[in-house]
């Protein structure tokens, strides 16, 4: 598959990006990535380490300009969750929801910080400081910051690093529902179990190049012809499929 | 903006260390500062032996009794005395460091006073164990016998114009208590001149009382002027000053100045770097910087909350040092304020340029303490005190930061004089300029 070839669904994009491309310096580290994500949907981005997976969430969250191509949706419509908690230590749960809504100049900010202690099951903890909480609930957190503007995009740069089993599961659950209440959720991940289980479509980045994007299906089919032979797990498929493309 | 500003206040109250060195080290600078200008050095303790005989303490010159013990306290001002009742017993107090040295007045100290020929000789005997309070002692001691010295020397002065007068106009001289009566140049001059006018005009001796008339009126005329003399012999050299730059700030109010910029410095350099590095370290930053707030209005913010803070504490610092140890012309408070102000703006700037170039709070917090003290020690180098192309060097990297320009405006502020406008538009520019390199350095790359 073409690395630019993105794979058109028949629901309506909630966002596009076409022909992404970023360098830095010689380097280059997007190369005319082009990809749609429909409302609902779960999107992976998976890859090596530099392939380029950061790049391609922080210009669709704003955080950085690509040097090519554009990105449909502006950045105040996204949710964006960063790897690690984007959150005040010093501060309360609720203090931590209440500042970020009123910067994201919601209407009703107390009412959104309500809502998203119910989401996030921390009601209990809303006065609690950031600091003394878990590293699950932190995400959670960081989670609910993001969807505080109720964006029809949210974008999470690998949410599940540095959580143990137990929260990534609440955490599946949470942004799953967040999925099914019509959020189109783009997200990276190291793990690519974790793409298989929770995803309905991967996006494969290497060196910057777009190799794949469809079902975990899909992937592991275009791996070694799609006979019986073939891998019998979805993280060999993804290790052959990058291997046969010189990765 | 608003909101970020009560987060930062929120989280400054939350962190008490912080919180505790913005107030503590100010009011400890400020109470170190008072107390060094309120108190001033301790006094040395100096050993006296007076081996003056009681009947020998007082001196007759040229008919005027003068007492030793007059003179005393000006040869042991600035002292701590110890009496010590001969020379062995102050050389042994000297030794055992009791004492930091010790006078010697001699026996014979009067009696050449009195002849009016002879300089009696003082000792003063050293303890060399620490160099510098040796050389305090010296110039101490050194400086009050030069005060002792003039006192003595005016008595002699005056002793000798009145023998002046005596000869030049006459009258009574008491010598070993009997009075004799002096006739004096002027009375003499006229009797000279009565008697060359009642002698014939052939007289053989008018030619010999002519010379004596004439010398008299030489010696009356010069003598007339010898008062003068005597006070230029006296005192040779007068002093008069006059400042020709700068400004005349008294030292303890311009020390007052140097502790209140020092503070302002550290305060809003520490405050400003750490919040920006803050956030940063929080992952905030991407976060806040993609729609919900501009960078800039971000570095704006940071340093408004820094200049504010600091500039609140340092303002109480000043009036402390107002209320208690100096005098502060309240007639210029809005100067006063206004060089805090644009200082602890400048500051600020540079803060937020070191947190974003440092990129975390702990090298943040480094790199301040580190760069504060090069800057406020190479601003305090007076000139004259190196070769002047190195001072010129130095006034230019003094110029680039905002200690010197700071201690100026202040200064100014506190004193009066020229200064302060130019101080506060370097400040000015200072500030739009580190605002900016900040802004580079919170470039893409920073989050």
């Amino acid at each position: 598959m073409p690395a630019s070839v993105a794979t058109q669904r028949a629901t309506p994009a909630a966002l596009a990006a076409t022909g992404l491309t970023k360098r830095y310096g010689e380097r280059v580290a997007l190369r005319e990535v082009s990809f749609a994500a429909a409302a609902g949907e779960l999107v992976a981005v998976i890859g090596p380490n530099g392939a380029g997976k950061t790049t391609l969430l922080s210009i669709l969250a704003g955080i950085q300009r690509p040097d090519a191509g554009e990105v449909t949706r502006p950045p105040r419509e996204t949710g964006w969750v960063p790897q690690q908690p984007a959150v005040y230590s010093k501060l309360s749960v609720a203090e931590n929801l209440r500042l970020f809504a009123r910067l994201e100049k919601v209407a009703d900010p107390e009412a959104v910080v309500a809502r998203m202690l119910e989401q996030t099951a921390l009601r209990e903890r809303a006065d609690d400081e950031l600091g003394t909480l878990s590293g699950g609930n932190r995400q959670r957190v960081n989670i609910a910051i993001g969807l505080l503007a109720e964006p029809p995009v949210l974008l999470l740069d690998e949410p599940s690093a540095s959580l143990d089993p137990r929260q990534r599961a609440r955490l599946w659950e949470f942004v799953g529902a967040q999925a099914q209440r019509g959020t189109a959720v783009i997200f990276s991940t190291h793990d690519v179990q974790e793409a298989e289980r929770y995803a309905d479509r991967v996006l494969v980045l290497a060196d910057g190049e777009l190799l794949f994007a469809g079902t975990a299906a899909e992937l592991a089919a275009a791996v070694g012809g799609g006979d019986a032979a073939g891998p019998r797990d979805f993280e060999t498929a993804f290790v052959q499929f990058l291997r046969e493309r010189g990765h | 903006m608003r909101w970020l500003l009560l987060k930062d206040l929120r989280i400054l109250r939350r962190s008490p260390l912080l919180v505790a060195l913005l107030v503590i080290y100010p009011i400890a600078i400020a109470l170190l500062i008072g107390f060094a200008l309120s108190r001033g050095p301790d006094k040395p303790t100096i050993a006296l032996v007076d081996e003056i005989p009681r009947a020998q303490r007082s001196f007759s010159v040229a008919g005027s009794t003068l007492n030793a013990g007059e003179y005393l306290p000006a040869l042991l001002r600035s002292v701590n005395v110890v009496r010590a009742a001969t020379r062995a017993d102050a050389e042994r107090l000297v030794r055992d460091g009791k004492v930091l040295g010790a006078v010697v007045l001699p026996p014979d100290i009067t009696q050449r006073l009195a002849t009016g020929t002879e300089q009696p000789t003082i000792e003063v005997l050293y303890n060399g164990a620490d160099a510098v309070k040796q050389r305090y002692v010296d110039s101490v001691i050194r400086a009050r016998m030069a005060e002792a010295n003039v006192a003595l020397s005016r008595r002699f002065q005056q002793a000798t114009v009145g023998y002046l007068n005596l000869l030049l106009n006459g009258g009574t001289l008491n010598l070993l208590g009997r009075s004799v009566d002096i006739l004096g140049l002027k009375n003499a001059h006229a009797i000279v001149a009565g008697a060359l006018a009642a002698l014939p005009p052939d007289s053989p001796l008018r030619t010999s009382l002519g010379q004596v008339a004439d010398f008299g009126r030489l010696a009356i005329d010069n003598l007339g002027v010898s008062k003068d003399v005597l006070r230029s012999v006296g005192q040779p050299l007068v002093v008069r000053q006059t400042i020709v730059g700068g400004r005349r700030t008294p030292l303890d109010t311009f020390a007052a100045a140097v502790a209140v910029t020092v503070s302002l410095m550290f305060l809003t350099l520490l405050l400003a770097a750490g919040l920006l590095a803050l956030e940063r370290e929080e992952h905030a930053f991407s976060r806040l910087v993609r729609g919900l707030v501009s960078r800039v209005g971000l570095l704006v913010e940071k340093i408004g909350l820094a200049a504010l803070c600091a500039f609140a504490v340092t303002l109480l610092m000043l009036l402390a040092l107002g209320g208690f140890f100096i005098a502060l012309d309240w007639g210029r408070l809005p100067q006063w304020l206004l060089a805090l102000a644009f200082g602890a703006v400048a500051f600020a700037a540079l803060g937020v340029a070191l947190g974003a170039l440092a990129r975390e709070v702990r090298a943040a917090s480094l790199l301040a303490f580190l760069l504060s003290l090069p800057i406020a020690f190479l601003a305090l180098v007076p000139s004259g005190a190196v070769a002047s192309g190195l001072y010129d060097v130095v006034r230019a990297v003094s110029a680039i930061f905002p200690f010197r320009a700071t201690l100026q405006a202040l200064d100014a502020g506190l004193d009066g004089g020229g200064g302060l406008a130019a101080a506060l538009a370097h400040l000015a520019a200072l500030a739009v300029a580190y605002t900016a390199l900040a802004r580079l350095a919170v470039g893409r790359r920073f989050a």
